[in-house]
């Protein structure tokens, strides 16, 4: 299975690289966005009806798009898995570069959106006045769907990070929970010793993971304006995460466990993994496939290197229009009933964590009781954690490539121990050299 | 049964610890895909992986796989069944009038024609994938089966395997012999030729048949919808379902879907291999 894996990743690549080149000679990118339109064509399209494509992956869709229907019994939306993330940006890629085959309405992660964006595939929805949605999604979500200047979707769903703890590992070791990374260090530590089964956490090398991580310690390795791209991975914010997480690495403190495998989810039952630090999406995990670790988890603020709260996202999706739809503004309104209307409830209900204000502040959220939590109020955390995100981070215009050479080159740090420092400056060397290859003007440092 | 000393006098304890290192390492995937596959979702977290823990829900689980998703297991199992039978079989016969062709008649273009094959040998399918796809998104059919069944009927290799095979095996002079008894080309070909060929044709339809078995590629470009999808690219997207925000892992129903994936293929093996044996010693002795 690996094997194939990896050969669809090495594809992925090739797929984006020439879609990529595709979308370089048709044209320059989409310029700052005109005057916001009005949302009547959305609310005409809506009343005339039609039949609509729906690619996602999210465990709410079929539920939604069954709600949906229902209410709206003269629309039909045709909805189809089409693959988890990478294998559903490959098939998009495909589409877009045949120009045909695609759906009208696709969940696209916050990360890899401004690569669609960017190569002019997606629909500007500030054309349908959507613009004014603004206020009504927490500020990390919303810069998250905003490229040079235009709406590209909305918010699905966000990944504000926190600090997941395994409380019986914690008391039976004398740990307190950690407020700063240098405490998290001292915790790991102590925990190996006095139990060489045990682990503060895993990771086996996730660029998701680091880049939230940097993100967090005040990096930003990316910027881009235009088709002339930055990168810089050894700014001060990169080197403070990566000085704290090479002691992690090098002292084989972390558990050589691959995320999502079937051992990463028995490590987390049975205490092996000790901490989580990720998205405040992981309850609906724990509750649905973690039920070994039922009332021994609680959630913390994520640590941070001054004690003073500050957390990035991790993950997080949004649904967008695809430029070759045949009915956008009936597409534009699916999306809008999606995550600004009624279809945001089930997505909740499914385990999501909302990108909606009204839904992030409503008191019965907030204040709920989890009972694999042991009880406590984790959205309290969770909530304060979305507001506490740092402000003004970029993903690369072409970040599911960068994504898919990560463990080629930072990968190495962990197999080794050679250094993160020493894997960013090569994943960074060749993010240059195919960034320039595919027509942006990239400059390191 | 001392009969088989004749080319082998004397054992050798070092080729016999290779082959069972050999065979454990082929053995265990295998052992460790069955017990798994009795276990409940719970249990895979909670049991090693190399013995049997928790209830025994092997039945339960072949039940649950036919049934979820509204039994979609099914209906790709149908796929696999209708590209193998018209894909690999395509193939197979395409192959085979090829490569006979080639090996027992001579035409101008003939070295250019063995140029071309021996390269399209030497490129990998992958590579091919991202053009063939935009050939079919042209002619409007990609998200059909016909996108997968049409480039499954190329079969470099196994036209390769029976031209080398036919030149082996069918002597000129049988040829000969049958067209001054007066028969044409194409009954040569049906009714003299194709017997001699059985053993290649054999061997060149299991490659096919294991070859777009276990195609993964190719569908998960070509095909957007699961209702297309073959095993390979049905039974990945179940995988897959374990990755990320609102995971829902069914490990247990991918195992055993895996589990019952493989079962025609071990079949298909244990009924041909005798043709195949028959096949691989093919022109290892004089006649």
């Amino acid at each position: 299975m690996s094997r194939i894996r990896s050969r669809a990743k090495a594809f992925a690549a090739v797929a984006l690289a020439a879609a990529l080149a595709v979308g370089c000679s048709s044209g320059s990118p989409s310029g700052p966005a005109a005057a916001t339109g009005s949302q009547d064509s959305v609310d005409a399209a809506l009343k005339a009806g039609g039949t609509i494509t729906y690619w996602s992956w999210t465990p709410s869709a079929k539920d939604q798009v069954a709600a949906f229907e229902k209410e709206y019994p003269n629309v039909k939306v045709n909805y189809v898995n089409a693959g988890t993330n990478k294998e559903e940006y490959t098939k998009l890629q495909n589409a877009i570069k045949a120009g045909t085959g695609g759906p009208d309405v696709v969940q696209i992660e916050y990360y890899a959106l401004p690569q669609f964006a960017l190569t002019d595939s997606l629909v500007n929805l500030d054309q349908y006045g959507f613009g004014a949605f603004e206020k009504d999604f927490s500020a990390s979500t919303w810069s998250s769907v905003r490229v040079n200047n235009g709406t590209y979707g909305l918010p699905q769903d966000s990944g504000p990070m926190a600090l997941f703890y395994n409380k019986e590992v914690f008391d039976k070791n004398g740990i307190a929970v950690p407020k700063t990374w240098d405490e998290y260090l001292a915790a790991a530590k102590k925990l190996h010793a006095a139990d060489p089964t045990k682990y503060i956490t895993s990771d086996t090398g996730d660029p998701g993971f680091a880049l939230s991580m940097i993100w967090q310690a005040g990096g930003r390795p990316f910027s881009a304006d235009g088709r002339n791209v930055k990168i810089n991975l050894a700014d001060a914010g990169t080197k403070k995460w990566t000085s704290t997480w090479d002691q992690l690495i090098q002292g084989k403190l972390l558990a050589p466990i691959k995320e999502w495998s079937d051992d990463w989810f028995r490590a987390l039952g049975d205490g092996t993994i000790s901490t989580l630090v990720t998205g405040a999406w992981m309850p609906g995990n724990f509750k649905s496939s973690v039920p070994g670790g039922a009332g021994k988890w609680a959630v913390a603020p994520m640590p941070t290197y001054d004690g003073q709260p500050v957390t990035a996202e991790n993950g997080g999706s949004t649904q967008s229009v695809l430029k070759q739809s045949g009915n956008p503004a009936l597409a534009a309104a699916f999306v809008r009933w999606l995550n600004h209307g009624n279809g945001v409830k089930p997505f909740i209900e499914s385990g999501g964590f909302p990108a909606t204000t009204a839904d992030l502040t409503s008191p019965a959220f907030v204040d709920e009781a989890v009972p694999y939590f042991g009880g406590q109020k984790i959205n309290q955390v969770l909530t304060q954690a979305s507001k506490d995100v740092a402000k003004g981070w970029t993903y690369l215009p072409y970040q599911t490539y960068a994504n898919s050479v990560f463990s080629d080159t930072v990968g190495k740090a962990y197999l080794n121990g050679t250094g993160l420092d020493a894997g960013l400056t090569a994943w960074q060397q060749a993010l240059v050299d195919y960034g320039n290859q595919q027509g942006f003007t990239v400059s390191a440092g | 049964m001392a009969t088989f000393s004749v080319t082998r006098p004397s054992k050798s304890r070092v080729l016999t610890a290779v082959m069972a290192l050999y065979l454990v390492y082929t053995l265990v995937p295998l052992v460790w895909l069955v017990i798994n596959a009795t276990k409940t979702q719970p249990a895979l977290f909670s049991s090693s992986g190399l013995a049997f823990g928790g209830p025994f829900a092997l039945f339960d689980n072949i039940g649950q796989t036919f049934t979820y998703d509204g039994g979609i297991f099914f209906r790709w199992l149908g796929n696999t069944v209708l590209y193998v039978v018209v894909g690999a079989g395509g193939a197979t016969i395409l192959a085979t009038a090829a490569g006979y062709g080639l090996a027992k008649y001579r035409f101008p273009g003939r070295r250019a024609v063995f140029a071309v094959v021996l390269g399209a040998v030497a490129v990998p399918g992958t590579a091919l994938a991202v053009p063939t796809f935009l050939l079919f998104s042209k002619l409007g059919l990609t998200n059909t089966p016909l996108s997968v069944i049409i480039p499954s009927l190329i079969s470099p290799f196994g036209l390769y395997l029976i031209w080398v095979y036919a030149a082996d095996a069918i002597p000129d002079e049988l040829l000969e012999a049958a067209r001054i008894d007066g028969a044409g080309e194409i009954r040569i070909f049906l009714t003299v030729t194709l017997r001699q060929l059985v053993p290649g044709i054999v061997t060149v339809a299991l490659f096919t048949m294991v070859q777009t078995w276990n195609n993964y590629f190719l569908p998960l470009i070509m095909l957007s919808e699961p209702k297309w999808y073959p095993l390979t690219v049905g039974l990945n997207q179940w995988s897959a379902q374990a990755n990320g925000a609102g995971a829902r892992p069914i490990f247990n129903l991918v195992l055993t879907g895996s589990l019952l994936t493989i079962i025609p293929l071990v079949i298909a093996f244990l009924l041909m291999q005798r043709f195949w044996q028959s096949g691989l010693s093919a022109g290892s002795v004089k006649q």
